[in-house]
């Protein structure tokens, strides 16, 4: 199975994203990336989540709760979970450690970097097959409306 | 029989792009065994290497967390769906997150570095930590001694009473030397000494309505040592609407009780405890007695569930109420649901702001006992002149006549006076006579209500005339 394919989101979601992780600043914002794959993932949808980490703004959590009401929301758009997009306040837009070793297969994790309060680098990872790391992969920003 | 498993799309690169997979089992186990023997590259993804879960992997049977169920014990039944679903986690590049620890503190806490759990991550995690404890007394005792011997970087603490010499007998973080000093003052001086890399904030003060949201809202945890309703129904409010965890105890006797109260994941106190009793129902410990020991073990268990909190390490009490009895020497466990309805927590809340705690409870509200009272002096005087003709009625309990009794009184307990009302002479002079004067009065309105019309009771009890007439009698 290949993990890595094209994650194609329109300028309005990107930029909605990018605004979640500014809202959040000095936090870390997180959210699901709704949409249908066919050749690529393309994200029509974005559900920001309650982070259900309080005890440090450096992490997220997204509860099993939480993911499966959205899924089953997805589900009635005929969506479905294509991934996760996250921000780094302050650090660079590239999976921490910490990232890949909760990182599932398959899923697209997009990264959004945040540099005193204004986004800047957005990009989109995924979990290499052998799960030894996190690997970037081609991101498209449509710019049509 | 056979379930249907629902494989999440991640996952569907190792069932050959199903989405669901109908399984043989009679548990939630067996199906899982199945599901692992036939698709063996989901095996890395959820299990550990110990043979467990792995920590971010949930299933779910229907709508239900096995977690909440019987685990992989859950029996199931056809038509049943299990469904894996993931928690999704991740972060920013580790930073070093707390303050650095000296060459000093590194040796203090060595023991602790030693274990992966905490190490020098958690270490730093427990120096930057503030935790504010209601109450310095029994829990409060070995509570904050465990927290600032671990390193917690700053203990604050409120109380306003007093060091009392029936303190002692449990409250470990107070002396003798200490009698008469306040609280605070005597527990800040002893965690300085414990640790002086501790910061201790002091809040000489009652913790209120108007005040509880401003100092909790200044710290990280709150553990509730306290010991008395409205206390803890205020704390508890002001935690959820502050979204601060909780970690409760309370003692009684001989048993003991512990959770976490976290509205954010779990249920709060009032999920448990909606209502208080009515007063006076449930004694307190000033009045039924705690073993000494008891809140050692309640408090060590709350400032463990607080470390454990602080450094992320194990399974926490949130949604689980430990129940502990000293004479049996058990434990046992009460899993705790939230409630939807909860009147803070719940899914519509109608308790926005903190609120009349004291009220709440039936402070104030309960019967006031009155009638006519008699002084130790006059009382002295009385039995000198009229000898057996005055009746001293003690109402106390007998294991407390054993401590100390009033030569010349008649032990009859509070609960057995309405049935031996027949023992009494209509037309005698009595004295109802008990600990403080609180027992006596109730006895002299059942006295009254039973047609004795000659009847007062000591002010201040026994206590009083241990201290004002019989000096040298033990008090208690």
């Amino acid at each position: 199975m290949v993990f890595a394919m094209t994650l194609r989101i329109s300028g309005v979601l990107a930029d909605a994203i990018r605004r979640a992780g500014e809202a959040a600043y000095p936090a870390e914002c997180c959210g699901v990336l709704g949409g249908r794959v066919s050749g690529l993932k393309e994200v029509l949808q974005i559900a920001p989540m309650v982070n259900r980490r309080t005890d440090d703004p450096r992490r997220y959590l997204i509860s099993p709760d939480d993911l499966l009401r959205i899924t089953l929301e997805l589900r009635d758009a005929e969506l479905e979970v294509l991934g996760y997009y996250h921000s780094h306040p302050d650090q660079p837009a590239e999976p921490s450690e910490f990232d890949s070793e909760h990182a599932w297969p398959w899923y697209s994790y997009m990264i959004v970097r945040v540099n005193e309060g204004r986004s800047a680098d957005l990009t989109s990872w995924v979990l290499e097959e052998d799960c030894a790391g996190m690997r970037q992969e081609t991101l498209q920003v449509s710019t049509e409306v | 029989m056979t379930i249907t498993v629902s494989i999440p799309t991640p996952l569907r690169g190792f069932t050959g792009g199903r989405d669901t997979i109908d399984l043989p089992g009679e548990t939630v186990g067996q199906v899982l065994d199945g599901l692992l023997a036939a698709h063996a590259g989901l095996r890395r993804h959820l299990i550990q290497e110990d043979g467990r879960l792995r920590t971010f992997v949930n299933l779910y049977l229907n709508e239900t967390d096995i977690r909440h169920l019987s685990s992989t014990a859950t029996p199931v039944r056809p038509g049943d769906v299990l469904t894996i679903v993931p928690s999704i986690a991740g972060g920013s590049p580790a930073v070093e997150t707390g303050q650095p620890l000296s060459h000093a503190e590194v040796l203090r806490y060595s023991r602790h570095l030693l274990l992966p759990e905490v190490g020098m991550a958690g270490q730093r995690k427990l120096k930057s930590a503030r935790v504010l404890t209601i109450g310095a007394g029994g829990l409060g005792s070995p509570l904050s001694l465990y927290l600032a011997a671990a390193g917690v970087g700053t203990i604050g603490i409120v109380d306003f009473d007093v060091v009392d010499l029936t303190n002692l007998q449990r409250q470990i973080v107070h002396g003798t030397s200490t009698l008469g000093r306040p609280k605070l003052e005597s527990a800040a001086a002893r965690l300085q000494d414990v640790n002086p890399n501790v910061n201790v904030e002091r809040h000489e003060i009652r913790l209120t309505a108007a005040n509880a949201l401003e100092i909790i809202q200044e710290y990280d945890i709150v553990v509730d040592g306290s010991d008395n309703f409205p206390t803890r129904y205020l704390v508890n409010d002001a935690c959820v609407l502050l979204g601060k965890p909780n970690v409760y105890g309370s003692i009684f006797r001989f048993e003991g009780q512990a959770s976490v109260f976290y509205a954010a994941e779990g249920p709060c106190y009032r999920c448990l405890y909606s209502e208080p009793p009515p007063p006076g129902l449930v004694p307190s410990c000033a009045e039924g007695g705690v073993l000494g020991v008891l809140p050692g073990i309640i408090g060590s268990i709350q400032a463990l569930e607080t470390i454990k909190w602080i450094i992320g390490a194990g399974d926490s009490l949130v949604g689980r109420l430990l129940l502990f009895d000293a004479l049996k020497l058990r434990f046992r466990e009460l899993q705790l649901r939230k409630d939807p309805a909860c009147p803070i927590c719940g899914a519509n809340p109608s308790i926005r702001e903190l609120i009349d705690y004291e009220a709440f409870c039936g402070i104030g509200a309960e019967p006031a006992y009155e009638g006519p009272e008699i002084s130790a002096e006059d009382l002295r005087r009385e039995m000198l002149d009229k000898g057996s003709s005055l009746v001293l009625i003690d109402v106390r309990e007998p294991h407390e006549w054993d401590i100390a009794h009033i030569e010349g009184a008649r032990l009859i307990p509070l609960g057995q006076l309405p049935e031996r009302l027949g023992e009494l002479d209509g037309h005698a002079e009595i004295v109802t006579q008990c600990h403080h004067g609180a027992r006596s009065m109730k006895a002299l309105a059942l006295l009254k209500g039973a047609g004795f019309n000659r009847v007062r009771s000591l002010a201040g009890g026994i206590d009083a005339w241990a201290d004002r007439i019989e000096v040298g009698m033990p008090r208690y």
